[in-house]
């Protein structure tokens, strides 16, 4: 099977649930209704053999509604497909943990939480993992500046914003040669 | 086996040449600069030339600091190689602190120096915010050269020291009253 008919046919198995999205480069998507995601989760791996969760990341849209982008992407040890599920969450929701589903889910999404502040509901242990108990800012949302934001718990730990200087090094993808491509300091964006 | 005639006599000609007259400071740091047992505190790509740098072509054992302890309680210097983030800074601080008096602290290399190329909300800008630092190195990451260089400043700043006198307060009080 390839991952154009699993796709095919897990929009089949939950026509309600599931928005089949177009294909991009021959990866294939699915926009699934968030109260259905772990019916289709658990579908995706005990019916179409997606036995490995390789990934789950998180979008941040600033100004869409609803607000995050959770991304799950997919793999079959038997069958060699990818597939790559997609679920709309607002800011005030939870997402369903996929814990139970693959085991690995539970420190992916301990990252999305750390990082991107998405809870997901009934995770077994929903803490930071890369930033410290504490901290009150989850960086990787847009408003949140690269240099970051002074932060004191006193006793604890403290975070400083970093001197930026002439903004931050960084490459630009798709500029017209590699003199234009070349990382440079650019200033960042007025907020 | 009897005693050699020599030794017998009160003045022993044998141990003449190993008397050395000098001061209790200069004698403390002598011995405390050519032992200096780093804490490597490896944190990024400058342990890898921390580690190039006790190995036999650098061979930091020629001065006395190839015992890499890593116990705190054993060390004398922590020599924080390589990007201290604001996780590992609370873990820093707890090694360091545990670290017995005296101790020094060498900053390796660019980011623990400042936060390097490392402008972000992730990483502490200079181990030195947090504990005091005897000497910096620069580079990114520095040469085993320059590490050495770092560690025989450090020697250098440990011969000035009154280690006595400062370290040592109530003893000296004891002895005197």
């Amino acid at each position: 099977m390839t991952a154009a008919d699993l796709a095919q046919s897990l929009a089949k198995a939950f026509p309600e649930a599931t928005k089949l999205q177009p294909e991009f480069r021959g990866e294939h998507t699915l926009e699934v209704r968030l109260s259905d995601l772990l019916a289709v989760l658990q579908h995706c791996r005990d019916a179409l053999g997606f036995d490995s969760l390789v990934d789950l990341s998180t979008v941040d849209h600033e100004t869409r509604l609803p607000r995050f982008d959770v991304v799950y992407e997919l793999y079959g040890m038997e069958h060699h497909q990818h597939l790559r599920l997609r679920v709309l969450l607002a800011d005030e929701e939870e997402c369903p943990s996929a814990c139970e589903i693959w085991p690995t889910a539970n420190w992916h999404e301990r990252e999305a939480y750390d990082m991107m502040g998405v809870r997901f509901a009934n995770h077994p242990d929903l803490r930071r993992i890369l930033l410290w108990e504490g901290f009150p800012h989850f960086p990787l949302r847009k408003e949140y500046p690269l240099a970051g934001l002074p932060t004191e718990l006193p006793e604890v730990a403290f975070t400083r914003p970093a001197p930026m200087a002439d903004g931050p090094f960084v490459t630009s993808a798709g500029g017209k040669d590699a003199i234009a491509r070349e990382p440079r300091a650019r200033p960042q964006r007025a907020e | 086996m009897a005693a050699p005639d020599a030794t017998l006599a009160a003045y022993d000609s044998k141990i003449e040449g190993n008397v050395v007259f000098t001061k209790l400071d200069a004698a403390i740091n002598w011995m405390r600069k050519n032992s200096l047992w780093p804490m490597p505190m490896g944190l990024a790509c400058c342990a890898i030339e921390m580690m190039a740098a006790a190995c036999s072509r650098y061979d930091l054992s020629r001065f006395g600091m190839e015992v890499m302890r890593f116990s705190p309680r054993q060390a004398d210097v922590m020599i924080v190689a390589g990007t201290v983030t604001y996780k590992m800074a609370l873990a820093v601080k707890r090694i360091w602190d545990q670290m017995p008096e005296p101790k020094w602290c060498i900053a390796m290399g660019a980011c623990a120096s400042s936060g390097g190329m490392y402008r972000s909300y992730a990483v502490l800008q200079g181990i030195d915010q947090l504990i005091p630092v005897d000497v910096y190195i620069s580079g990114c990451p520095p040469r085993p050269e320059a590490l050495l260089e770092g560690l025989m400043r450090l020697q250098r700043k440990i011969e000035g020291e009154h280690a006595l006198a400062d370290q040592k307060k109530e003893l000296v009080e004891d002895l005197i009253s």
